[in-house]
């Protein structure tokens, strides 16, 4: 074998390290965001990198005297690349603070991860596992966000009450997210008495949901759904066809916008579907519509209304922002003061005012909603009820929920 | 004979200078260099190195050799301590490493078994379509395989004291892990039945009408390539701390052979240098002048390194260097003319 080849080699690969590091400037803050530009969450992605623009430009990219550096990098939605990612930005771009991800899955990874850099602060982007800060959570990560299972809050009260079903069976993807909105609605479902006769779950990837719905029991007075985006459309627009007539309970993700304005005959069976989750189409407070006709005039080309997950990393962004303004940009001491003032902070969202709990997990309001028609024909999601701050425990006492275990295929379980 | 001494003696120097580059590197080197530039790209190179030998030395080009890293990795997974079964590891390490590598090679074998009487495109067809089967088993098995989230949490064995994962004993471990197996194949390649395969390659008909048994050789490189590949699966796993469907999926399937591609196919050493040149994409493509293109960055790069050397990084390196020496030799000839 040729040493000298390898010698060569490895002059590059020092001269690349050599170059590549770079300290860091006192003047600025380097702020880092992991978002999803590729894979299946590549236009969530878009969306993320939407909302941490749009907060820096309200602020001209500085706070408290000193300019924010923006360093963007890219997931594909999987945890190791996440992680990698989340290093990167910040051993190698040397970052101070750390916005994201994106999915679930990453959310936990990077939780793990932030154990390892202590000195350092992440803010979760629009991960809503229930996990990352329920159980074990790092002590610099701060999630400005509500969880799965607390976008459902109110949505088992209001069927139960409301449209006084009694009885339902669950059709979802196999997988934690899933299963943590699954835990959302029965927690409440069930402690009004409701019973759940029958779990389906359909494995990730699957287009042809016809076993699925062949499954459902005739006898239950209605359907829960959730699926990711697409997903949703292929199952609704299947159900349908197959002459389904049980009424559906949307999950956070059926009625999304992505799912409503997509053309097809389910959409006028979707008319009606109650669901719920941290943002809703149809709020009419000022401070929302104010926040809606500032991303349509500043993205013309984004979509009709600023998504869930523009929302969240926006949110993230802006805590992060205020938080810095409060501590005069001061972050030396591994960011003990800037920690204190996130977790203190009081924040006014377009949705309502978020406060953190002691695992620093956003105390926030609930919308559930019910997707009515507006004049022109298109879809939105109508606000039914409010649900004002709901906490990771969905008002129960904190051991006793987590006492319950983690949400799985068969916790929780009423039949 | 003096001169002969020196040059014995510069390329001593060189190899020591080498060895202290490697050893030196993880305490002058910032942590990400060290772990997820050094230590991933050394991984990766092993689940390729599996792929290159097959390549190289039995001119068979399988899909499925993330396959087989795959199946070591579920295997050691299913048997440790991970998220879902916090401390209560099925088996001690060890055996759980045996038992994980051991798989990874029958897995291996297998696979041999099934297309050994195919090549070319067939071949690539045939460890295709086992890989995507292995997947979707991962995927829709939630029993054993825990479905879409697969396994998180899986730690490194604790040895001495000191945790395998710990940056530097991580970069070392891989470090020597990826040397052993290099100077492994290097050697077996040598071996009479190093030599047989080759033949195989070259003229499967003539080495059966000698006596040899063609698929038994064949089968048996599938084998070793699976153990090579089942210790990067290993190495994988306690690298991500996880293994999920998306390690075994199509994406990941297909950049071992980019990977191995664009190092070289010809020789064990294009699976290393192919790796790191691909982790360094990776990773700072989104440095580069187009931040919001970098994917096209990525395949760019890849594209060129394909079109003008069809034999990889290696083979740019061997022409490059053998038109210069041409280069040396032919000028005092061209003056004596």
């Amino acid at each position: 074998m040729d040493v000298s080849k390898i010698t060569r080699i490895l002059a590059v690969v020092f001269l690349v390290c050599g170059t590549v590091v770079s300290a860091a400037a006192q003047t600025s803050v380097r702020i880092g965001g992991v978002m999803t530009l590729e894979g299946p969450f590549t236009v969530l992605g878009q969306e993320a990198v939407r909302a941490m623009e749009m907060a820096f430009e309200e602020v001209n990219y500085s706070v408290a005297g000193k300019r924010i550096e923006w360093v963007k990098e890219s997931s594909d939605g999987r945890p190791d690349v996440a992680v990698g990612k989340a290093r990167k930005l910040i051993e190698q771009d040397k970052v101070d603070i750390l916005i994201g991800p994106m999915s679930g899955g990453e959310g936990l990874a990077i939780k793990e991860y932030a154990k390892s850099v202590p000195g350092k602060t992440i803010l979760n982007g629009f991960s809503a596992a229930q996990e990352t800060t329920l159980v074990n959570p790092a002590p610099n990560f701060f999630r400005f966000g509500t969880d799965g299972a607390q976008w459902q809050a109110g949505l088992g009260s209001y069927v139960y009450d409301v449209k006084g079903y009694r009885t339902a069976a669950v059709v979802a993807g196999d997988y934690s997210f899933g299963y943590t909105q699954v835990l959302g609605f029965m927690t409440e479902f069930c402690a009004k008495g409701g019973k759940v006769k029958e779990k389906i779950w359909v494995p990730m990837g699957t287009k042809d949901f016809s076993s699925a719905i062949a499954r459902i029991p005739d006898k239950v007075d209605a359907v829960y759904v959730m699926f990711g985006g697409a997903d949703s459309v292929n199952f609704l627009t299947q159900y349908y066809q197959a002459g389904g007539k049980i009424p559906i309970i949307g999950g956070s993700n059926v009625t999304e916008q992505t799912v409503l304005s997509t053309k097809g005959p389910f959409q006028r069976h979707m008319i009606g579907i109650p669901s719920a989750h941290m943002v809703a189409d149809g709020i009419e407070e000022p401070a929302y519509l104010e926040y809606v006709a500032k991303y349509k005039k500043r993205f013309p080309d984004g979509l009709a209304a600023p998504s869930a997950p523009f929302y969240g990393y926006y949110v993230a962004t802006k805590a992060a922002l205020k938080a810095l303004a409060q501590v005069g940009g001061d972050l030396s001491g591994n960011q003990v003061k800037f920690r204190e003032a996130l977790a203190k902070l009081k924040l006014d969202t377009p949705t309502g005012p978020v406060t953190l709990d002691e695992n620093r997990q956003a105390i926030a309001n609930i919308f559930v909603t019910e997707v009515a028609q507006r004049p022109d024909g298109t879809l939105y999601t109508k606000v039914v009820k409010v649900m004002r701050n709901v906490n990771q425990t969905l008002g129960q006492p904190r051991d006793a929920f987590v006492a319950r275990g983690v949400p799985s295929r068969d916790n929780p379980s009423c039949p | 004979m003096l001169l002969r001494l020196f040059a014995e003696w510069g390329k001593m120097a060189r190899w020591t200078l080498i060895a202290a580059a490697i050893i030196s590197y993880p305490h002058f080197a910032p942590q990400f260099w060290v772990v997820n530039i050094g230590a991933y790209a050394i991984v990766l190179g092993i689940i390729t190195l599996s792929l290159t030998f097959l390549a190289a030395y039995g001119g068979m080009v399988s899909l499925a050799q993330m396959t087989v890293a795959g199946v070591a990795g579920y295997t050691l997974a299913i048997l440790s301590s991970h998220a879902a079964n916090v401390g209560s590891a099925i088996l001690p390490w060890p055996w759980a490493l045996a038992i994980a590598l051991g798989s990874g090679t029958l897995a291996g074998t297998l696979i041999g078994l099934v297309s050994v009487r195919t090549k070319g495109i067939s071949l690539l067809m045939i460890t295709l379509a086992i890989g995507m089967i292995f997947f979707y088993l991962t995927q829709q098995n939630t029993t054993l395989f825990h479905g879409f989230d697969g396994f998180r949490g899986v730690k490194a064995p604790i040895v001495f004291g000191m945790s395998l994962r710990e940056p530097i004993v991580f970069y070392y471990l891989c470090m020597g892990v990826g040397i052993s197996l290099y100077a492994a194949i290097t050697y077996m390649v040598r071996t009479p039945f190093g030599i047989a395969l080759q033949g195989i390659r070259d003229n499967p008909r003539r080495l059966a009408a000698i006596g040899y048994w063609v698929e038994l050789h064949q089968v048996a490189a599938f084998g070793v390539a699976g153990f090579v590949a089942a210790v990067g699966g290993v190495l994988s796993l306690w690298y991500h701390g996880g293994i999920s469907p998306g390690s075994v999926g199509i994406t990941a399937m297909v950049n071992i052979l980019i990977v191995a591609v664009i190092g070289g196919l010809g020789h064990p050493r294009g699976a290393l240098i192919g790796a790191l040149l691909f982790v360094l994409i990776q990773n700072f493509a989104i440095d580069l002048f187009i931040r919001e293109r970098f994917n096209t960055v990525i395949g760019l790069t890849f594209l060129v390194i394909v079109l003008f050397s069809p034999d990889g990084l290696i083979g740019l390196w061997e022409r490059l260097s053998r038109s210069r020496k041409r280069g040396l030799r032919s000028a005092p000839n061209g003056a004596n003319n």
